[in-house]
């Protein structure tokens, strides 16, 4: 089964601080990871290949540093790994994304599965494999909890969380799964995986390569535009309850009783 | 593109010019604002009150028609009933094949009625269902879609939408728009909008409309659906809601924190950390991805403030905010602030909660 999978680098949450008075990340310290559930995208894409054979190729889009995402990927035993960086892929937004990611897995070859996380912890948008499946006319199913091959692989039973609970959803391939952090444990990297890693080819294809229309990729594709930003304002009475933690909590408790709320 | 990266890149290589933008759609030939509801049951969503309510309000600041879509099966009357929140009309597609969600059958319906009718605004729910073809849609019209607004508005000089969510990375509250593409696309969490009273009075055209057949056929197909009842109370219907944040540390600080909620009668609720983490199931997650609330009481546990959580709690009435950083930004909304270490706040305030129980 050739299968791709769709990773970003993102900045960690756990280690962003802000600037409060500009309201921008503080970037000193802080580290780049491969985005949480992108991990179990990897991971199953990896089980997969493991059961049915056939590749894995893990692609990202992302300035060049975002080659240690990939060879994090590779690591973790990923076949192949494919970085697509250009000055001209900044600043898109996720419709150009959607664009340049089609565009490669074109020049890969059309593979059966194309595997991506649920949402990326930065943006937050959950658009992109959706968008991807949508490029390609595939069906998407989102936010996969459970995965079961049929039919030796032409077929899959997946679980789906939906708001309140699940539903099971038979799809034939070629499909894009989202994957949620239930679906799997991701595995840890071997140390023969991470020496050839670390000695890997990362090709590095830009806009030229990818043969992608220039007014669709980038800043240039991108329809939303950020018109303007501004600290969030809200009126709150900010009366900081002071003292030793018995006399804080009688302070609250004696305030909470004034409002009717015990 | 939100731009919140540009002082940190390569020089140059993001450049704010709104010239350099895609080339644009014949703006004029789009008009009038959509409100897509999905019942693949047959049963209008609560929350299509609320987006119709909010964007009533927008069609009538631009003078721009409102139009209800409702996709799904076996909806009979249901239709009629939405012009009691503001909808001057209704299309409605009530095909077999919409019972049961399929992304991609629900993505190839709108993105071919948008086609025909060429709306300007297109509004839809940012539930799961939403997030999974709303996405479709945008990339099939090639437009520009923002997710999780908290806030709309439209432009009455060029009937720009003007969309509202948090930056990127940033704890800024950013204003995006899609000035010269169309529609319009964006999606807004339930319980972000309060509904308008219904006008009972109000009737409305339902239009049905007729989408070709091979547009109706996936290649996926849902077997089964399994509904889990909620447990302990309703969090976006709550009057108090105790909420964990990272700060919470450990395991046995949450227990105390459930065993606070317990004793007040209260949900509850979580920051993304902590629902990433698996502490708390995704349903308790409070923000701008998660649910928004709007208690009489909101009682924040180690939650430090950031913008993608405070959004989602505007509504409540109280604020109470504890946590060992003076300087977290949770304090600048609290009505009640309280400096200290969760492990020696946390037993005091549930002993003497008790106690003013124990003694009513």
């Amino acid at each position: 089964m050739e299968i791709v999978v769709c990773i970003k680098q993102v900045p960690d949450t756990a280690t962003v601080r802000f600037d409060r008075e500009k309201g921008t990340i503080i970037r000193e310290g802080v580290q780049s990871i491969i985005n949480p559930s992108d991990l179990h995208a990897l991971e199953a894409g990896l089980s997969l290949r493991d059961e049915l054979g056939g590749k894995v190729t893990v692609i990202t889009m992302g300035p060049p540093q975002a080659e240690s995402a990939l060879r994090d990927a590779l690591s973790l035993g990923a076949d192949e790994a494919i970085l697509l960086s250009d000055r001209a892929f900044a600043a898109a937004d996720t419709l150009a994304t959607t664009y340049t990611l089609l565009k490669a897995i074109q020049k890969i070859g059309l593979p059966d599965l194309i595997l991506c996380g649920t949402h990326a912890i930065d943006g937050d948008t959950a658009q992109v494999g959706p968008g991807l499946a949508a490029r390609l006319g595939w069906p998407s199913i989102t936010q996969v909890a459970g995965l079961e091959i049929l039919d030796t692989g032409t077929r899959f039973l997946v679980k789906r969380l939906i708001e309140q609970g699940y539903e099971m959803v038979e799809v034939e391939l070629p499909a894009l799964l989202t994957c949620h952090k239930s679906l799997n444990r991701p595995r840890v990297p071997s140390l023969k995986a991470k020496m050839r890693a670390r000695k890997a080819d990362i090709p590095v294809w830009g806009h030229e390569d990818l043969g992608a229309d220039s007014g669709k990729i980038g800043i240039k594709g991108s329809p939303t535009w950020v018109d303007s930003t501004f600290v969030p304002a809200f009126e709150a009475k900010r009366e900081m309850l002071e003292g030793s933690p018995d006399e804080q909590v009688d302070a609250l408790i004696v305030r909470l009783k004034e409002s009717g709320l015990l | 593109m939100c731009g919140s990266c540009e002082d940190i890149c390569l020089p140059g290589a993001i450049v704010k010019e709104r010239e350099k933008g895609p080339a644009p759609t014949d703006i004029d030939a789009y008009s009038g604002i959509w409100v897509v509801c999905e019942a693949p049951d047959g049963i209008i969503p609560a929350w299509a009150k609320e987006l119709l309510s909010k964007a009533h309000d927008l069609a009538a600041k631009a003078g721009e028609e409102l139009t209800a879509v409702v996709l799904g099966h076996s909806l009979g009357e249901v239709p009629k009933d939405l012009a009691a929140f503001g909808a001057d009309r209704v299309l409605v597609v009530d095909e077999p094949s919409l019972k049961g969600f399929h992304d991609d059958i629900y993505a190839n319906v709108l993105a071919y009625m948008a086609r025909k009718e060429l709306p300007s605004v297109i509004l839809a729910a940012s539930t799961p269902m939403g997030r999974a073809y709303i996405p479709r849609v945008a990339t099939m019209l090639e437009t520009g879609l923002t997710a999780d607004c908290m806030d709309l508005d439209i432009s009455t000089e060029d009937k720009t939408l003007l969309q509202t969510r948090p930056t990127f990375g940033g704890n800024l509250i950013a204003t995006i728009t899609c000035r010269k593409h169309r529609p319009q696309m964006a999606t807004v969490r339930p319980h972000v909008f309060k509904p308008r009273e219904p006008d009972q009075a109000a009737r409305v055209s339902v239009i049905n409309f007729s989408v070709p057949e091979e547009l109706l056929a996936s290649r996926a197909k849902v077997i089964e659906t399994h509904v889990e009842p909620l447990e302990g109370p309703d969090i976006t219907e709550a009057d108090v809601v105790v909420t964990v944040g990272r700060g919470i540390g450990n395991k046995e600080t949450l227990e105390q924190a459930m065993e606070l909620a317990e004793l007040l009668g209260a949900a509850v609720g979580a920051t993304r950390p902590i629902t990433d983490e698996g502490w708390l199931p995704d349903r308790a997650q409070i923000g701008q991805t998660g649910v928004t609330i709007s208690p009489k009481l909101y009682i924040g546990l180690g939650v430090s403030g950031a913008v993608h959580h405070t959004v989602g709690i505007r509504g409540s009435e109280i604020i109470v905010a504890v946590n060992k950083d003076p300087e977290a930004p949770i304090f600048e909304m609290a009505t009640y602030g309280i400096v200290g270490d969760l492990h020696e706040i946390l037993p005091v305030l549930i002993d003497r909660i008790r106690k003013e129980r124990a003694g009513k």
